[in-house]
């Protein structure tokens, strides 16, 4: 194993980690409208999810740097080449973030409105966004003779050696994505609140079940026709154990749910989304980003930066990325176990009410 | 922390891409940095304040320490929004330095992330909401570990920044990309010390001015009185200490800094065209490139060679003695934007130790012009902070990395300039917007006070 495949696997596990935690807070936001309709049901889902969002959007941070540090030319040229859906998304983590907060500091029936709706259109559109960058990556880019690129937000809608952000395939993923993040959040509250919200919460994920196994035999099947580098590992056998974990997964949301135990469904589900976020990592290795054309692409050593600095890198993260985790379980065995909806408004108001 | 200020925008062609690349991560960067400024100082004082309600059993201090989270609250949140977009701005609109430098530059924005974002955002909710939770010696170190992380922060920060002044611990490869070649080196890069300090001094600055404005405030108009006394003793006492080592020693070594390693950058932000013994400090005065003169000039005999050397003769070089392709591009932003720094520096210390010495004196709340001038001074601060940055990379260009990338070479070649002009109105709406928001809370904040518990 070389030390870009490394590097390559310790940022992917940065991701992972992103996609199961940030994914049942953007999953609750996507539901927080149906889920919860009286200001304290409302207050309810916030309350589950406030002293931890922000910490678990920081792993997406963390993920993004470290890309920044051992693959630098993957930085550059995805993120450049992504020029236009990264800015929005830029400014859509903005007005998600501010639906969260902006409620400690005002209570006022329109103000508590207006930011519960960015809120819950900020985290649908914010997980849209996410699944189809996934998809663009999965799929790969149009390279210049340069080795850079940049997507418009659309071409002619195929799947051809021209591509857009969005097409058929890319919003298949980001579909896919949302229905899989909504059921994540979904178990959180299930788990994390009380009274109507999480019952609706509870029947929102038994209805989530179908659609999510549904989507991703679809996705699964698209891939194997639009990405012969994944259709290729799938025929590995070291591969194998993604997809059994995918199933596992599945298999346990689907049996945890009917025993009626949402926190076993909860952690079945977040080994399914990073069993997914590992399967696309490993299934375009050993490229980081994949051409339209073949031959063409970027590969992880070409992206990597020197082995000095990989190695010297190694030394900090280790240690760091396991204090990052201790504060991480640290906030999360603070939190209470279960909040529940209370008629009066409590804590949650603005500081130190 | 790349780009040069708005000059760059009119002194170039209006869609030239670089240039709009410029603009929007200037426009960007300097928004955003008007928050942090505010909480890593303002989490110093926030330390004081619940030191002294913990340790030393003050009552008043808890309701000091209550009020002024909640306005940290506000500007971290602000921050952390304006924040996260910066992270992306360096691949967006800067690919080609990221894909050469990323590989030194990458170590301290991941370090940034890995060692100091997990501990605020751990922290942050602790101490806004967690004081009835967790009793007040906790709550306590959760203030402090809030503080530690922003800290933390700026170094990095500082350290990436540096790196691109002074770059060190690296290596220039034929294809021109830089490689890393110590990281001890690179971590503890002479340019970086005084420059956090330099930094960190400023938010301080910040912070204190503004918790003695608001103190100012409510005693003029006979509110929160006993607060209001409060707020303005932490406050004066904070901005006196901070004004002086701002500038020395911090923006002294800074200085010195620059007059060895970028003296071309050193004599335009000095408006110094012609090389002298016994340079004179210019205090006012508008620089004419064009006939390399300062017109309008009020000097202080050989006093820039003696502030910069120690010695009265010293010899100076001018601009003059530069190839022009070397000197920064807006050569009168940047001799304005250190001249207004400096000038508000200075004013800092008269007002800060003068109010200081009407405190001991016990007439500092009897004469009202004073409380004027310190409610008054509140945006100035920022202003002297935002122009600092303005001298640091108006000062470094043409460069990007200072003799080793040209800012032109750094640019993203592929969006064009229509994509980076819907990017960056797209910006100035939703920033403007998040002004509106920001004063409106702000302005609720002030106008309900800290409980007179």
């Amino acid at each position: 194993m070389t030390l870009a495949s490394v590097w390559v696997a310790l940022a992917g596990l940065l991701l992972a980690v992103y996609v199961a935690l940030d994914g049942f807070d953007l999953g609750a936001g996507i539901l927080h409208l149906f889920v919860a309709r009286t200001p304290a049901e409302r207050k309810t889902v916030l309350k589950s999810i406030g002293p931890v969002w922000d910490g678990n959007e920081v792993w997406l941070l963390a993920g993004g740097a470290t890309i920044f540090l051992a693959f630098p030319r993957l930085y550059a040229i995805g993120v450049s080449g992504f020029y236009l859906p990264v800015m929005i998304l830029l400014w859509l983590l903005a007005a998600r973030a501010l639906g969260i907060e902006m409620k400690h500091y005002l209570h006022h029936p329109l103000w508590d409105e207006a930011w519960d709706f960015a809120f819950s259109a900020g985290s649908l559109l914010v997980t849209l966004f996410l699944g189809v960058a996934l998809g663009n990556v999965i799929r790969g880019v149009t390279f210049d003779e340069d080795g850079r690129f940049f997507s418009p937000l659309w071409t002619d809608f195929t799947v051809g050696a021209k591509v857009g952000i969005l097409d058929p395939y890319t919003l298949l993923v980001g579909v896919t994505a949302t229905i899989l993040v909504t059921l994540h959040g979904a178990l959180w509250l299930a788990h994390r609140t009380g009274g109507e919200v999480r019952d609706r919460a509870e029947r929102a994920a038994r209805r989530l079940v179908a659609p999510a196994v549904v989507a991703l035999a679809l996705v699964t099947v698209a891939t194997a026709f639009v990405q012969p580098l994944v259709r290729d590992a799938m025929c590995r056998p070291t591969f194998a154990p993604l997809p059994a974990m995918t199933l596992a997964g599945l298999g346990g949301v689907y049996v945890f749910l009917r025993r009626q135990d949402p926190r076993r469904a909860f952690f079945a589900s977040a080994g399914l989304l990073v069993s997914l976020v590992a399967s696309a990592v490993a299934g375009i290795h050993p490229y980081v980003l994949p051409g339209r054309a073949p031959g063409q692409g970027l590969l992880a050593e070409q992206a990597a930066t020197s082995p000095y600095g990989l190695s010297a890198a190694l030394v900090w993260w280790i240690p760091g990325v396991l204090i990052a985790a201790g504060y991480t379980v640290f906030v999360y065995r603070g939190l209470p176990s279960r909040v529940e909806v209370t008629a009066e408004a409590e804590p949650e108001g603005a500081p130190h009410d | 922390m790349c780009a040069g200020g708005f000059g760059s925008l009119i002194a170039s062609r209006p869609m030239d891409p670089t240039a709009l690349h410029r603009l929007q991560f200037a426009f960007t960067i300097t928004y955003h940095y008007l928050f942090p400024q505010l909480t890593m100082g303002l989490g110093l004082l926030i330390v004081v304040f619940a030191y002294r309600a913990t340790f030393r059993g003050d009552p008043l201090a808890r309701g000091a320490m209550r009020f002024w989270s909640r306005v940290f609250g506000v500007n971290f949140v602000f921050g952390v929004v304006t924040g996260i977009p910066m992270e992306f701005q360096f691949g967006a609109g800067w690919a080609r330095f990221s894909e050469a430098t990323g590989g030194v530059i990458g170590q301290t924005l991941a370090m940034e992330g890995i060692f100091a974002f997990f501990l605020e955002s751990s922290f942050l909710y602790l101490l806004l909401f967690g004081e009835k939770k967790l009793g007040p010696r906790a709550h306590f170190a959760a203030a402090v570990a809030v503080m530690v992380g922003s800290w933390i922060s700026a170094w990095f920060i500082i350290v990436t920044n540096a790196f691109m002044q002074h770059p060190v611990g690296h290596r220039v490869n034929p294809d021109g990309s830089i490689q890393l070649e110590s990281l001890s080196a690179y971590l503890t890069n002479p340019w970086a010390i005084p420059q956090f300090f330099h930094t960190i001094l400023g938010s301080v600055l910040t912070a204190s001015f503004v918790v003695s404005s608001v103190g100012a405030f409510y005693f003029l108009s006979g509110k929160h009185v006993e607060h209001a006394k409060g707020f303005i003793r932490t406050g004066v006492v904070a901005a006196a200490v901070a004004s002086v080592l701002v500038a020395f020693p911090a923006g002294d070594a800074q200085a010195k800094n620059l007059a060895e390693h970028q003296p071309i950058t050193f004599a335009a932000m000095e408006g110094h065209f012609h090389t002298e013994d016994g340079a004179g400090l210019s205090i006012i005065g508008q620089p004419d490139t064009e006939r390399m003169v300062l017109d309008n000039p009020v000097v202080i005999p050989k006093a820039l060679s003696f502030m910069t050397y120690q010695r009265w003769g010293a010899r100076i070089r001018g601009l003059s003695e530069f190839d022009r392709a070397d000197w920064p591009d807006n050569v009168p932003l940047l001799y304005f934007a250190y001249h207004v720094m400096v000038g508000l520096g200075t004013m800092f210390i008269a007002l800060s130790w003068g109010s200081l010495l009407l405190l001991r004196k016990g007439r500092l709340f009897r004469f009202r012009p004073a409380l004027w001038a310190l409610m008054l001074a509140l945006p100035f601060p920022y202003i002297a902070n935002t122009a600092g940055w303005l001298t640091a990379e108006l000062g470094r260009q043409p460069w990007l990395v200072y003799g080793v990338m040209r800012t032109r070479d750094g640019a993203t070649s592929t969006v064009s300039s229509g994509n980076i002009l819907f990017s960056l109105l797209g910006f100035m709406g939703l920033y403007a917007l998040f002004s509106l928001l920001f004063f409106f809370l702000v302005q609720r904040i002030i106008g309900e006070g800290p409980s007179d518990a």
